[in-house]
């Protein structure tokens, strides 16, 4: 009974030394925190930010975005806003019908969509990656900004496509 | 200017000699105080292999300096409906009797404020004073937490002052003096003349009731963060919370001071003897204590006076028996 008490004071005073050699070895190792704004993080890979448009593989300053409105749907916080136009581009008129020939009819004028604006509330955000799931194209992903900050709201509402653009220039 | 010396000669060499040594040890226990900070600070970083203070001056060592400048610049707030006089007291009463305790400590041969035959008994006597200013710290501020910090410090610090008497009174035996700088003078150079060799336990027992009596952690209750905000000192602002914290500082000080002095030979040492050899056991200890304080978790109150009563006074006890008998069988 007492060499038993005795016993676990020994192991405990002996836990103690164990302690003390965990702090000791790791005050000696070196240190594993990145110093901020001299230093900045590398491994970005799992980091996901707000996202952002991904451009075509031959045009880096055009999304790939077809405008099919899945990410502005699906955004539980309602954070997305796209708008479009539609550009008629004209055919070319058919040359004069030679004559005795039928008059064929006008072609009708090519319709395309252009993306005007893709404007992002992050604000609003919640990072669920429900747009970047659906998107049948692939046009969007997670930016890798960890040191994104601002002072005020107006800060983080962004127009995506005018971000594509300056990146393409780069 | 005859006058004028006469008049310096009508003043007695030990007065002059104590007002010197108190006004020097008025710049060791700020400048320790601002120094220790930076060690507990950077130390804390890289124990949680962070950097610690760096980003004032070189290393971070500005630091500290520019905390304490902050400090005093604070206001001096008294909560509604505390005790004016006992609030404002209680940091005065902690600080000041400090300077008590460094006056008989021999930092080297010569270097000692007063060179008392009584010097642990001093020492021992006017570290009490502390346990009062942190009650009345406690009562004055009116505050649930003040009061409960107060209430643990008291339990605490009468609780480990026993062993702690014991173990200090186990090398008193041992060399037949209660003189700091007679203790020295029986302990030799090297490592295996001093009395640690034969007083292992009482060292081991002093070490933790000295970390217990400073409140450090893992004995911290009277301000554990977790539970009681700042326990004694959490009403205080500036300069009332900064004269506690030097007060805490300043008192780990005179710990690793006495157990330097009654267990690790004070300033002799191998090749030289000085008071860098002092500084350098003390230095030493001080940095095992914040060691300790970044290594283990704060113990329970009631693990606390347990581990006091069951384990260290009993231990305690006997050593001192046993000393006291081998003194009478071999002296």
């Amino acid at each position: 009974m007492i060499s038993q008490t005795f016993k676990e004071a020994v192991t405990a005073v002996w836990s103690m030394v164990v302690g003390l050699k965990v702090t000791g070895k790791n005050f000696l190792l070196p240190q594993i925190t990145v110093h901020y704004p001299r230093q900045v993080v590398t491994n970005l890979d799992t980091y996901r930010g707000h996202i952002e448009l991904v451009a075509k593989d031959e045009n880096p300053f055009a999304a790939r975005c077809i405008m099919c409105g899945q990410c502005e749907n699906n955004c539980p916080s309602g954070c997305i806003t796209i708008e479009s136009v539609t550009r008629e581009i004209p055919v070319e008129t058919p040359k004069e019908p030679a004559p005795g020939e039928e008059a064929k009819p006008a072609p009708k004028p090519k319709k395309v969509k252009e993306l005007t604006q893709f404007l992002l509330d992050y604000n609003l955000c919640s990072l669920c990656g429900l747009c970047v799931q659906h998107c049948p194209v692939d046009s969007l992903r997670f930016s890798r900004d960890v040191y994104l900050a601002g002072y005020s709201r107006g800060e983080f509402e962004f127009e995506l496509l005018e971000m594509l653009k300056k990146r393409g220039k780069k | 200017m005859p006058d004028m010396n006469a008049l310096l000669a009508g003043i007695p060499a030990e007065l002059t000699r104590l007002i010197l040594a108190l006004v020097a040890l008025m710049v060791f226990i700020g400048l320790n105080g601002l120094a220790l900070v930076w060690v507990e600070r950077k130390v804390a970083g890289h124990v949680q292999r962070r950097p610690g203070p760096y980003e004032v001056g070189p290393f971070g060592l500005i630091q500290p300096i520019v905390d304490a400048v902050k400090l005093v610049a604070k206001q001096l707030a008294t909560p509604a409906g505390a005790d004016k006089f006992l609030y404002w007291l209680a940091p005065l009463l902690s600080f000041l009797p400090i300077f008590l305790l460094f006056i008989p400590i021999p930092f080297s041969k010569n270097l000692v404020g007063l060179d008392t035959n009584l010097g642990i008994l001093l020492i021992l006597a006017f570290a009490g004073l502390n346990v009062l200013a942190l009650c009345l710290a406690g009562w004055g501020q009116n505050n649930k937490w003040g009061l409960l910090g107060a209430g643990r410090a008291v339990a605490q610090s009468v609780a480990y002052e026993i062993p702690l008497l014991l173990a200090v009174l186990a090398v008193s035996f041992q060399t037949g003096s209660l003189s700091l700088t007679e203790i020295t003078a029986k302990q030799g150079a090297w490592p295996w003349q001093w009395n640690i060799v034969v007083q292992p336990l009482a060292f081991f027992l002093y070490f933790i009731c000295a970390v217990a009596e400073t409140n450090r952690a893992p004995f911290d209750l009277p301000e554990a963060e977790s539970e009681l905000t700042a326990g004694f000192h959490t009403e205080y602002s500036g300069m009332g919370f900064g004269l506690f914290f030097l007060a805490e500082y300043a008192n780990m000080i005179v710990v690793c001071s006495v157990a330097t002095v009654l267990f690790l030979g004070g300033w002799q040492g191998p090749i030289e003897p000085g008071w860098w050899w002092f500084l350098i056991k003390m230095y030493a200890l001080l940095v095992v204590i914040i060691w300790f304080r970044w290594t283990y978790p704060r113990v329970r109150f009631d693990q606390l006076l347990n581990l006091n009563w069951k384990w260290l006074l009993p231990l305690s006890m006997v050593n001192l028996l046993a000393t006291a008998f081998a003194v009478k069988l071999f002296a």
